[in-house]
């Protein structure tokens, strides 16, 4: 590299000498000016947050778009109203602003927010059922605490109490628990990259959501693999571990991904009074906890491991649910969800090569591949409990 | 405008999961959701923010400024009225900050206003220096070839309309070019005056437009006036003196909303409907407008103070189209 170097960066580095100083000529040289025709700029504003305290509402928004933009004036429910905004009325590119406004909002009623710029373009975003946002204090944590709890600890815990018999099962219904679980895995995996999908056309243009959840769904899929390759390839028990492992990280990172969506809803009034949903939704991700001690029914695991792979599973809920409903951001959960996916994807195939391997009679007997729809097809049934 | 939810499919999902906040809470919701009271009933709260600097179009220059034009006599004995009115493309600020690519006749929105006596000849040279075909339309009693409708005056064209003013009354002028809605609502319009031979009882005249602005051309007015500057007059009251004759020949010049009107608080005006008639029509503290109606409001106030004149529409007034009278102590 040394005497063969001083030869090579030179031209590494011309293209791109060349290039910044294209960028020069073309900005100084009026160009930008003569291609746009006087056409006016494109603006793009993206809101990300709304809190509503007593009389006051609190709007966070984002500068999505190529050109800054001025925020001159705000209405409410179609009237010009007050307002401050922090830090300027100028919002650079990809800048944030936060605009604070006084008005005696109406709780359980819609209310509509809308932003006109200097160039008279409007921003829209609507409040369907004005609630209070909570505030970040003990009975916030508490409540949203419990809620994860509900959502995603006890069904998980309670799917791991279907271990005792799954080890005193014959190796072929342990085959049809581990497909089982690729089933229901490829059911929260297709789940978790369709709200990738969804958020991410909330996200502001410039972000650009899709990509993030490309990025964020191929990305998961290699750390996983670079992480636990060495693992899955030795097989045994420390592989089988290694995919239990992943599968509760996983789905750890699913429930990471709903928690975000549950506190937000919670917290941004878009969550209506309806309780015997839980019911529902408790059955649909107990089947997760069935997921995680499938890969290690036969190999005795402590019960230490056993709550800890619980908890990583369950756990993020009760986070998502606390980062969701004091700071929830599209951006954000639009990548949690993308890794979701990918960390999905990756303990499919992880399952897969176990399966592989150690399936009584190769991985696709019927009763295995009828365990995949099987598994897909519990979810799917649950699923109309709680959608 | 788009409304997006922040969650879709689980929107249905959270509503079971609201229901387990509330029980693991054991009902102790976290929001206050039992209809609070809210305190923040300032009125000063209402409108937009900043002001609109007076530089270039000046709201209260223009609500008593009347345009007679140059006054010259034809053989004939009859009064001639000349005026040059110019079709200027050019950016207004219609709120504070809102910029309006307007098109004006004579750098301003709306137009001047246009003032003679019945039986004067008016003579108007338009130049058009705006960036389409323009025309003027003045509403009144004229020749075919002087309606301003079918001969357009290209960009850097210009065209001569003369005509008698007729009848008295309150009348208005705009462009005829099509798009018709689009030439008005982009601020080619005016209003025209024909004062009675016998001059009305002397009074404090004012004029007002009431127009609106689709700011982000979606076919709908964001922004509501009188005389293009929203709560230009709530900003700055228009002084009154107490027990003077108030008249104010207001026309509405609206796009896209088929119907405006004027309320005054704290009395009643008399109309004079279209200000073809010397007798009022109406007392009343409420007048619908159509698009392209006008009348002359009269009236005279007995108590000092401060009183609102807005759009019976809430809508309208809470866009922009809201002012105040100051009315005060006659100077001893």
């Amino acid at each position: 590299m040394t005497q063969r170097g001083r030869a090579i960066w030179p031209w590494a580095l011309l293209p791109v000498v060349l290039l910044a100083a294209m960028a020069v000529v073309f900005g100084q040289s009026g160009l930008v000016q003569f291609m746009r025709r006087g056409v006016p700029p494109v603006e793009e504003l993206t809101f990300e947050r709304v809190t509503l305290k007593p009389d006051v509402i609190t709007v966070g928004i984002v500068n999505g778009g190529p050109d800054p933009v001025t925020v001159v004036q705000v209405l409410v429910d179609e009237a010009f109203w007050a307002f401050s905004i922090e830090p300027g009325s100028r919002i650079p590119r990809l800048g944030r602003a936060t605009i604070e406004i006084p008005y005696p909002w109406v709780p359980n009623e819609r209310h509509e927010i809308m932003v006109l710029t200097s160039t008279g373009l409007t921003f829209a975003h609507e409040i369907p059922v004005a609630t209070e946002t909570p505030s970040a204090d003990l009975r916030f944590f508490a409540v949203f605490a419990l809620i994860g709890l509900y959502v995603g600890v006890i069904p998980v815990a309670i799917g791991l109490l279907w271990y005792p018999m799954l080890r005193r099962l014959d190796r072929r219904w342990v085959d049809f628990a581990l497909a089982l679980t690729i089933g229901l895995l490829v059911f929260l995996g297709v789940d978790a990259l369709h709200e990738a999908l969804e958020t991410a056309a909330q996200v502001a243009g410039a972000f650009q959501g899709t990509l993030v959840v490309a990025v964020g769904a191929l990305g998961a899929v290699l750390v996983l693999q670079m992480a636990s390759g060495g693992s899955l390839k030795r097989g045994g028990v420390e592989g089988r571990r290694m995919v239990a492992l992943l599968v509760a990280l996983g789905i750890g990172l699913h429930n990471l991904g709903e928690g975000l969506a549950i506190g937000a809803a919670y917290s941004l009034g878009e969550a209506a009074l309806g309780a015997f949903l839980i019911v529902g939704f408790m059955l649909h991700n107990t089947t997760e906890g069935l997921g995680i001690v499938a890969p290690i029914a036969r190999d005795e695991p402590r019960i230490m491991t056993l709550a800890g792979l619980g908890l990583l599973a369950g756990g993020p809920t009760i986070l998502g649910a606390w980062v969701g409903g004091l700071a929830y951001s599209p951006l954000y959960a639009t990548f949690f969800l993308a890794v979701g996916a990918g960390a999905m994807a990756q303990v499919v195939m992880a399952l897969y090569r176990v399966l592989g391997s150690e399936a009584v009679g190769g991985a696709w007997t019927p009763l295995n591949a009828g365990a995949v729809l099987v598994g897909m097809l519990v979810m799917y049934a649950t699923g109309l409990l709680v959608a | 405008m788009e409304h997006r939810s922040v969650l879709s499919r689980r929107e249905l999902l959270t509503r079971g999961l609201t229901g387990a906040a509330g029980l693991a809470a054991f009902g102790a919701t976290v929001s206050a959701t039992d209809g609070t009271p809210s305190h923040t009933h300032d009125p000063h709260l209402a409108g937009t923010v900043g002001e609109v600097p007076v530089g270039g179009f000046d709201p209260m220059v223009f609500l008593e400024h009347f345009d007679r034009g140059r006054v010259g006599r034809l053989p004939s004995g009859q009064t001639l009225r000349e005026y040059d009115l110019v079709a200027i493309d050019k950016e207004i600020e219609v709120a504070p900050g809102v910029f309006y690519p307007a098109w004006t006749y004579n750098g301003h929105v709306p137009g001047p206003t246009i003032r003679a006596s019945a039986g004067d000849r008016i003579r108007v040279r338009f130049v058009n220096g705006g960036s389409h075909a323009h025309t003027i339309h003045f509403h009144g009693v004229h020749a075919a070839n002087m309606d301003g409708v079918f001969e357009h005056v290209m960009p850097g064209e210009e065209f001569v309309y003369e005509f008698d003013a007729e009848p008295m009354g309150l009348h208005l002028y705009h462009c005829h070019a099509v798009p018709l809605k689009k030439h008005i609502a982009k601020g080619l319009y005016g209003t025209f005056i024909v004062d009675p031979a016998t001059p009305r009882p002397p009074a404090r005249e004012m004029v007002m437009v009431l127009n609106g602005f689709d700011t982000n051309f979606d076919g709908e007015n964001e922004v509501y006036a009188a005389n293009t500057v929203a709560f230009a007059y709530q900003r700055r009251p228009i002084r009154i003196v107490k027990g003077e004759l108030q008249r104010v020949y207001m026309t509405n010049l609206t796009e896209f909303d088929p119907v405006n009107s004027m309320h005054l608080h704290g009395n009643f005006f008399h109309v004079y409907r279209t200000g073809t008639s010397l007798v009022p029509h109406e007392f009343t503290d409420t007048v619908m407008l159509c698009q392209g109606e006008r009348h002359i409001l009269e009236f005279t106030f007995q108590h000092t103070g401060r009183f609102m004149f807005h759009a019976h529409q809430s809508e309208f007034a809470e866009l922009g189209w809201m002012g105040l009278f100051d009315v005060v102590e006659p100077v001893a």
